[in-house]
């Protein structure tokens, strides 16, 4: 069994991270250059953690599969992020945006890391804000803000719908600066296939060439992932195509434990499915909900067109449900409304898997300018992928995967079980519990690279004795590279019958059917006798084209799907053993009118997952959460 | 619908390249253009050839992953938008369509479709940047910023580092790309003690990555998928033509504290 200590500082929840902070280690400057740091990922938290480790002194390589680091998934944010600045003066404090995010993760995060998350949620703005990043402003010239889901203060922070963008290329810009002192050095098209483990500690990495296929291992003091989330597990979801679970399903099985894999976000307001051809599904901002109001007509199978359903026939069935927060109730809870409204057969579009967000009243209110210039970019990324325009018909929309709570799990210093990994931003599971409230994935990944993983990466790097940092010829480095180089060939010689893409939907429509946004015990035990078929079937029928000696995209697909055909079996073996609905993960069994039960007797733990060898059923793990100042409750919008 | 593709398949940088014809299977007009190629792509590989290699990842217009000329433009045929928005619906039936990658020097192809715009990342570590240690940041509100400035920054923060602009000159000049950033940054009350020193460093980078000269056509105004305006070009060529006859502020005694 793997030894999980969360290691929580001891002493009241507000002091815990000052206290920590001054019983870590330090290592002064002249040393800190010896040590060597593997970041892999450059998404918010990969470049914020790249560049800050740097500027404090340590040597870091950072890796990416993107041709830049500025293309990394995070730039594709749109909404904003949080922080509790209480620039508004509406009531905001560190306390509340950490009740908030403890309530909305339907209590089953770490009160100790989220309260972490909201002390230097200030701190974020400030650091960003110095960059240059271009957060929207007020004519006064100080920083505007907008309201979000789960939140009744408004406390997110944006560029109008690009904040991702921002941040992203602030904190890109902060680590240019790093690679051009030459303090980081970057590795672009590559992509780290394994993890490297000697004497139980994480040392280094095996890394492929996108462009050449070379295949190379990399030694160091510690490695950081910072990889990003799984939801392309769904196949079909608003993450970014390249978006994978490699990284952290392979340190899963070099030993690190994966935390609450159920755990996965449905957005309520995306684009609809329109064929089968489709490759994403596209977000519609949360921030939307400010201004758009969600309906459905109230009679079943209603085709006429929005225009013609009269007020009283319409529903707008959040307002009336959760009639103090209406339409910004949290994700999961507004997802599973308009499900419940499709599943009743008052959804709307050609296949009934839609409900409305209309802008008409706040056109009426502010003027079309203003919402022009609040929602401008999404009313254009809608008309083009519809073909509609949002300002003279209500928009269609449909819940969509998002993101992932679940991940490899970490202490309060962001280290795994396995000494010397540490993990950030959404590859890890720690501040979301069973759901994610908006504008709130961009904090945890700028607080964890920027504020957080600087702080305590110096406590392990301490112990560790730079000189006999292990060399790439150490046997651990050979065996993973010749494993990695064994994986290779198996899918280029297997030489059968469908492609990487085809596997993949086919696991998306495993995935999305059993163990979307509504569970049960027969459907995923259903989907746990499918999946190990299909990855049965991957390994006799894979067809790869090309060689491996140059850029060969149908090839790294290859390597991905399997690992998310891998995970998707675990996802749901999680999903099965968590007797109980919280956030994101919702079983039939357990509900009170449509709303989740949770089950604190049995179930306020962390579940976390250890690989015990292939065709071997996994190891359970629990860490329980135990709360010092919240008291469970049962959660409540209406 | 089907339509005929003209494509051009290189297998490395340094073999020469081609174009070759196909025809797509069934697509469907609601299709966005490279859910197209990806069916054009499974229907290769059913066949036992190697499918088409293409940049993306996106999807939605932001990451600037995806290039593409698309019958010589570069995005394909509509105003401010990307490739991975390009939808079906904008060819017809029957029509045979060029698709070609982003061409210029400093961008040289890695393998059909795709490109090495590695060219912009160098740049960007030559100057595009505040220097600003993590944790040394005042409180973001101490530093009022017009609400007019921050939107033009914004506007020329929005770029996408695709490259289009690059593709479309006849000059393979980056300025536009350039300009964006040295705008961005110079338009902001935090950028100013460094303005003169980045708007140096990052021209000497463009030069040196064997970019061209701009003799503003304006093509990459045109293509650009989110619009940058040319505005930045002449914005930056003042901050430029500034820098270089005041030297690095500060070095000389009564120095323009304007900046
Ligand atoms: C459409 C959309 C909109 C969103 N809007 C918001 C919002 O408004 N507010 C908010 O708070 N959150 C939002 N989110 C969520 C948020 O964007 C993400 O959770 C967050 O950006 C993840 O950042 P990250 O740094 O953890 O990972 P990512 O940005 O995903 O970066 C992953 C990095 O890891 C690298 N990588 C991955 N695997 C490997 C490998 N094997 N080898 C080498 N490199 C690898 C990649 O190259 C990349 O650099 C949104 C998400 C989506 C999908
Ligand atoms: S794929 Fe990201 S911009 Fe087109």
């Amino acid at each position: 069994m793997a030894q999980l200590n969360s290691n929580i500082p001891a002493g009241p929840l507000a002091q815990k991270w000052e206290n920590h902070k001054f019983s870590s280690k330090l290592i002064n400057p002249a040393n800190k250059r010896k040590y060597k740091v593997i970041v892999v990922g450059a998404g918010l938290a990969g470049s914020s953690a790249s560049a800050t480790l740097a500027e404090l002194g340590y040597q870091v390589e950072n890796f990416v599969f993107h041709d830049s680091p500025r293309r990394a998934h995070s730039i594709a944010a749109q909404g904003g992020v949080n922080a509790a600045k209480n620039y508004q003066n509406d009531g905001d404090s560190v306390r509340r945006l950490f009740y908030d995010t403890i309530k909305g993760g339907d209590f089953r995060s770490r009160e100790a890391n989220v309260h972490r998350l909201a002390e230097v949620s200030v701190n974020i703005i400030d650091q960003c804000t110095a960059q240059g990043v271009p957060f929207a402003r007020e004519y006064g010239g100080m920083l505007d803000n907008r309201s979000f889901g789960g939140a009744q203060v408004s406390r997110t922070f944006y560029a109008r719908g690009q904040t991702g963008q921002q941040l992203l290329l602030g904190a890109y810009s902060a680590l240019c600066r790093q690679i051009g002192l030459g303090s980081v050095k970057s590795h672009t098209h590559s992509e780290m296939l394994d993890l490297v483990v000697v004497d139980g500690h994480a040392k280094g990495i095996i890394v492929r060439n996108l462009r050449t296929g070379e295949v190379t291992r990399h030694a160091a003091d510690a490695v950081v992932l910072a990889t990003g989330g799984y939801g392309n597990v769904f196949n079909l979801s608003t993450y970014a195509r390249g978006s994978n679970t490699t990284a952290i399903w392979r340190a899963y099985k070099r030993g690190a434990c994966f935390a609450n894999p159920c755990y996965t976000q449905i957005h309520p307001t995306c684009i609809p499915v329109s064929g089968d051809y489709q490759s994403k599904l596209t977000l519609m901002s949360e921030s939307l909900r400010n201004d758009g109001r969600i309906w459905a007509p109230k009679n079943k199978g209603d085709r006429r067109s929005p225009q013609e359903i009269p007020e009283e026939e319409r529903d707008y069935y959040l307002e009336r449900k959760y009639p103090s927060f209406g339409n910004l109730a949290p994700r999961d809870i507004a997802s599973r409304a308009a499900k419940q409204v499709c599943d009743e057969g008052r959804g709307v579009g050609e296949s009934g898997l839609g409900v409305y967000l209309d802008f008409s009243d706040a056109i009426a209110r502010l003027g079309e300018d203003k919402i022009r210039e609040r929602y401008g970019n999404l009313f254009s990324i809608y008309r083009e992928i519809t073909n509609e325009d949002a300002y003279k018909t209500p928009m269609r929309i449909y819940p969509a995967v998002h993101y992932t709570m679940g991940g490899l799990w970490v202490d309060y210093n962001l280290m795994s079980n396995l000494p010397g990994l540490f993990v950030l931003g959404e590859a890890n599971f720690s501040d979301h519990g069973a759901n994610r409230l908006g504008a709130s994935a961009l904090m945890q990944g700028l607080a964890d690279g920027y504020f957080v993983l600087p702080a305590t990466i110096a406590t392990y790097l301490a112990l560790q004795d730079t000189g006999k940092r292990p060399k790439t010829e150490h046997p651990a480095f050979k065996d993973a590279e010749l494993n990695t180089m064994a994986d290779i060939k198996r899918m280029l010689d297997c030489k059968g019958g469908r492609t990487p893409a085809a596997f993949h939907k086919q696991l998306g429509k495993i995935m999305w059917e059993y163990c979307g946004m509504a569970r049960s015990e027969a459907g995923l035990k259903k989907a746990l006798q499918l999946l190990p078929q299909l990855r049965e079937e991957y390994s006799k029928d894979l067809r790869v084209t090309g060689s491996t000696s140059t850029l060969n995209q149908s090839l790294e697909q290859a390597g991905r799907v399997v690992d998310f055909i891998e995970l998707g079996e675990l996802l749901c073996r999680d999903a099965l053993a968590r007797e109980e609905s919280c956030g994101g993960h919702f079983r039939e069994e357990h509900q009170e009118d449509g709303e989740c039960k949770r089950d604190d007797d049995r179930f306020a733990h962390v579940a976390a997952w250890e690989y015990t060898g292939a065709g071997q059923t996994p190891v359970r793990n629990v860490e329980p959460l135990v709360y010092e100042e919240v008291k469970m409750a049962t959660r409540s919008y209406k | 619908m089907k339509v005929r593709l003209k494509v051009w398949r290189q297998s490395n940088p340094g073999t020469p390249g081609a174009f070759e014809e196909h025809e797509t299977p069934d697509i469907n007009p609601n299709m966005s253009f490279l859910e197209m190629l990806d069916v054009v792509n499974e229907d290769l590989a059913s066949k036992g050839q190697e499918p088409i290699a293409f940049d993306h990842d996106c999807r939605e217009g932001i990451c600037g992953t995806c290039s593409l000329v698309i019958d010589g433009k570069p995005h394909g045929p509509h105003q401010g938008v990307a490739t991975c928005q390009t939808y079906m619906r904008s060819f017809s039936d029957g029509d045979m369509i060029t698709v070609e990658p982003f061409r210029a020097a400093p961008f040289p192809i890695i393998r059909d479709l795709v490109v090495d715009r590695k060219a912009f990342d160098r740049i960007m570590q030559a100057g595009g940047f505040i220097s600003v240690r993590t944790g040394n940041a005042p409180d973001a509100n101490a530093i009022p910023v017009p609400k007019i400035a921050a939107d033009l920054a914004m506007d020329a923060a929005q770029c996408i580092g695709c490259g289009a602009c690059v593709a479309a000159c006849k000059n393979a000049s980056a300025m536009l790309f350039v300009s964006a950033k040295v705008s961005h940054l110079g338009l902001l009350p935090q950028g100013q003690p460094e303005r003169q020193r980045r708007v140096l460093a990052m021209v000497e980078a463009m030069d040196k990555e064997g970019f061209g000269a701009c003799t503003v056509t304006g093509s990459c105004e045109a293509v650009c998928p989110k619009e940058i305006s040319l505005d930045f070009i002449s914005r930056m060529n003042r901050d430029y033509g500034r820098s270089l006859l005041q030297g690095e502020p500060g070095r000389k005694a009564g120095a323009s504290d304007e900046a």
